[in-house]
């Protein structure tokens, strides 16, 4: 049975400001959707927030993967039902080797009641795949001995992040910005890789301001947010023409909205900062 | 971040058991040349006189001694074997030779016969000073571990049990580690070991040192003293593991004297103990000597682990690169205070130092003072100190990858101290190293 992500009227609020006011979405395992919007409008804020990050409190609503409640779970709880998140900006994890830190993390997922330091998955099964996977996405090998994201350029930690994914194989990946910053190239690749790792097992938010990323992985639905909010909802078309025409036929639409806008805007650039 | 607990203060009195009846007594057990007898009664005066003196604040003014009561340790109090101590070490790779201390005494040593013949010497002190007076009276305490120091150097130096000794003569080349284990294992014991390398020109060698405590409660003290004398040329390569209980007083003075063009890599850590002090100096005395110093702290609990570290140049062209990582949970407290000297003579040297500590709890305290004190005027002298919390982000990115929040930040621990093992050469060591950090984190039992 396809797994259901289930985001019911989410507000989350940082530093006690109020960001997402109200977010409804539903996602099923096996799709493609694509969320956009524009700056501040709180796109990574729902990315953060379904992972569980400290610093975003959720004051209303519910997270459910099939019934369970993700709220009050710990972020490490939420990736080991499925839930993945590609970073905007990968930590750096010094003396960290990604060989370690993933055999790890997959020995957690896949065997989600491991405590630490009880048995991780078998070292030679495990390399394989690893080295399998990493061909796949065009990653030198050696990078597997390199320390977690130390002194890689942006495109190598974008890279590294899809690599996590495929190793994981999440049932809700939620990529954010995972194009950003990246040359042609780069998109490229990460675009391929990710439409082959998508399929009836894993759902994929894409958000994105760019429409490339979606070329290779077409949405069956986009959300645009605005002010906290979602406003609007569409298929593979929409993306194209915010794409095409950015947000000022949005913000025409939904005028009421667009004016908390440049308010909410300052603030989270404040909290940003702070 | 310069706060003096406690002004460092003098005995009142000789501790019972270290006092002049002991000492007779404690000479009249050990049947030693005249020439070692001499030297103790020289050290045991020099001790009486220092335990009225201050030490020096420079040094000491940052540890706390006030609960330190000597007079409850005494020496002799052995009788464990090795058996009973869970080493580190021993199964992790093949020595070339094996010495063993439980509670000051030699209780086992070995050296492979291919190495005797080639005239090496690996074995206790105390049997040693008896059958190579040539090789040892040069050494012993005159040129690294002065016994005129301070009353801890004093009282080593009159009071020493036994300790791993290794020589090796000129260009002879010993590419098996050795292996010295010192133990603790009465409630209420001294060690008093004193460990002395000497590496003649050309020689090359490995000596792998871990202390141990039989059983984890048993307060235990030890006095120690290290002597590398690495001559021209030689390469020494020199670990100590300090994995003692959390019960064990550990006052250690330790010296190397690096010929030209030798090279020493020491690496010490801290692990154990309740507190802690480690004198340890690096002297450059020769043209292209160098040094690369190693040092891997991880304080949990009370403990007081405190480094007092010193690289002096005394010729030109020479290198020392000293690196310390410390980590630091509940309320413990780590210092360091580390100088690099230069001479006026020693011209194109190269000095670093660097401290990294990493702060895993709110009540635990780091002091890192680097210094400088520089005579020449043609060097690149460069020193740092870090000190800093675990990265919340780091901890959430690895919780995002379905690691809990202490197996993020056990990750996030090793991680750090892999910037001191990537240094060293030898695998066992960073193994060692590794596991002993881990096995303390609770993990990989």
């Amino acid at each position: 049975m396809n797994s259901l992500l289930k985001i019911d009227n989410l507000h989350v609020s940082v530093n006690g400001k109020p960001i997402l006011k109200g977010v409804n979405l539903e996602v099923r395992q096996g799709e493609t959707h694509a969320l956009m919007g524009p700056n501040g409008s709180g796109k990574s804020t729902l990315a953060y927030a379904l992972m569980g990050h400290p610093r975003y409190e959720i004051t209303d609503g519910r997270i459910e993967i099939d019934g369970v409640d993700l709220v009050a779970l710990e972020p490490d709880a939420r990736a080991r039902l499925g839930l993945f998140l590609a970073f905007q900006y990968p930590v750096t994890i010094p003396g960290v080797k990604v060989a370690d830190f993933l055999r790890h993390a997959v020995s957690n997922v896949r065997n989600p009641d491991r405590k630490e330091g009880e048995g991780l998955i078998p070292m030679r099964e495990f390399r394989k795949e690893l080295k399998a996977r990493m061909e796949a996405l065009g990653m030198d090998v050696e990078f597997a001995r390199r320390y977690l994201n130390d002194g890689f350029s942006g495109g190598e930690k974008k890279r590294m992040e899809i690599l996590q994914l495929a190793m994981l194989r999440p049932k809700f990946a939620i990529l954010d910005e995972t194009d950003s910053g990246l040359d042609s190239d780069a998109v490229r690749v990460v675009s391929e890789g990710l439409a082959r790792l998508a399929g009836p097992e894993m759902a994929v938010v894409i958000i994105t301001h760019h429409e490339r990323l979606l070329e290779f992985n077409r949405p069956q639905s986009t959300h645009v947010m605005l002010a906290g909010r979602i406003v609007e909802n569409g298929d593979a078309t929409l993306a194209h023409e915010l794409h095409d025409q950015g947000y000022a036929g949005v913000r025409t639409r939904h005028p009421a909205i667009a004016a908390e806008e440049t308010v909410e805007k300052t603030e989270e650039a404040l909290v940003a900062k702070a | 971040m310069t706060t003096t607990i406690s002004p460092p203060t003098a005995l009142s009195s000789v501790p019972a058991g270290f006092d002049t009846a002991a000492f007779e007594a404690f000479l009249a057990t050990r049947n030693e040349p005249g020439w070692v007898s001499d030297r103790r009664r020289a050290a045991f005066a020099v001790y009486q006189a220092k335990l009225g003196a201050p030490l020096n604040p420079e040094e000491w003014k940052r540890v706390d001694l006030r609960a330190f009561t000597p007079g409850q340790f005494q020496l002799g109090a052995g009788g464990a074997s090795p058996a009973q101590f869970s080493t580190l070490l021993e199964d992790r790779t093949v020595f070339a030779g094996q010495a063993f201390h439980v509670d000051g005494a030699g209780v086992f040593d070995r050296l492979d016969e291919r190495l005797a013949r080639q005239g090496v010497l690996f074995g206790n002190l105390a049997d040693l000073v008896r059958e190579h007076r040539e090789v040892l009276e040069p050494h012993l305490m005159t040129r690294g571990v002065r016994p005129e120091t301070d009353r801890f150097t004093a009282w080593h130096a009159a009071f020493w049990t036994g300790g791993a000794v290794l020589y090796v003569p000129k260009n002879v080349v010993v590419n098996e580690p050795l292996h010295s284990l010192i133990g603790l294992s009465a409630a209420g014991a001294a060690d008093f070991s004193h460990t002395l390398v000497i590496l003649e020109e050309g020689a090359s060698a490995t000596l792998l040192e871990e202390t141990a405590s039989a059983s984890p409660m048993a307060p235990g003290l030890h006095i120690g003293g290290v002597e590398l004398l690495v001559g021209r040329g030689a390469n020494l390569r020199y670990v100590q593991l300090q994995n003692w209980n959390s019960q064990v007083w550990h006052i250690a003075h330790q010296a190397a004297l690096v010929a030209a063009d030798a090279s020493l890599q020491w690496t010490v850590a801290g692990i154990g103990a309740k507190l802690a002090h480690l004198h340890q100096e690096v002297a450059l005395e020769g043209r292209g000597a160098q040094a690369q110093v190693n040092g891997v702290t991880f304080a949990t609990g009370r403990q007081l682990l405190s480094y007092y570290t010193q690289q002096t140049h005394k010729a030109e062209n020479t290198c020392s690169d000293l690196l310390y990582k410390d980590v630091l949970r509940d309320h413990a407290r780590v210092v360091w205070r580390g100088m690099i000297r230069v001479d006026k003579a020693a011209q194109k040297t190269d000095g670093y130092q660097r401290n990294d500590s990493l702060l895993l709890s709110p009540d635990c305290r780091a002091d890192a003072i680097p210094g400088l004190e520089i005579e020449a005027d043609d060097v690149r002298c460069t020193h740092g100190a870090t000190a800093g919390r675990v990265d919340a982000d780091q901890i959430f990115y690895c919780m995002c990858r379905g690691l809990s929040r202490y197996e993020a930040m056990h990750m996030i621990v090793e991680g750090f101290f892999h910037g001191v093992y990537d240094r060293i050469s030898v695998e066992a060591v960073r193994e060692t190293l590794s596991q002993a950090v881990q096995r303390k984190l609770g993990i990989g039992l």
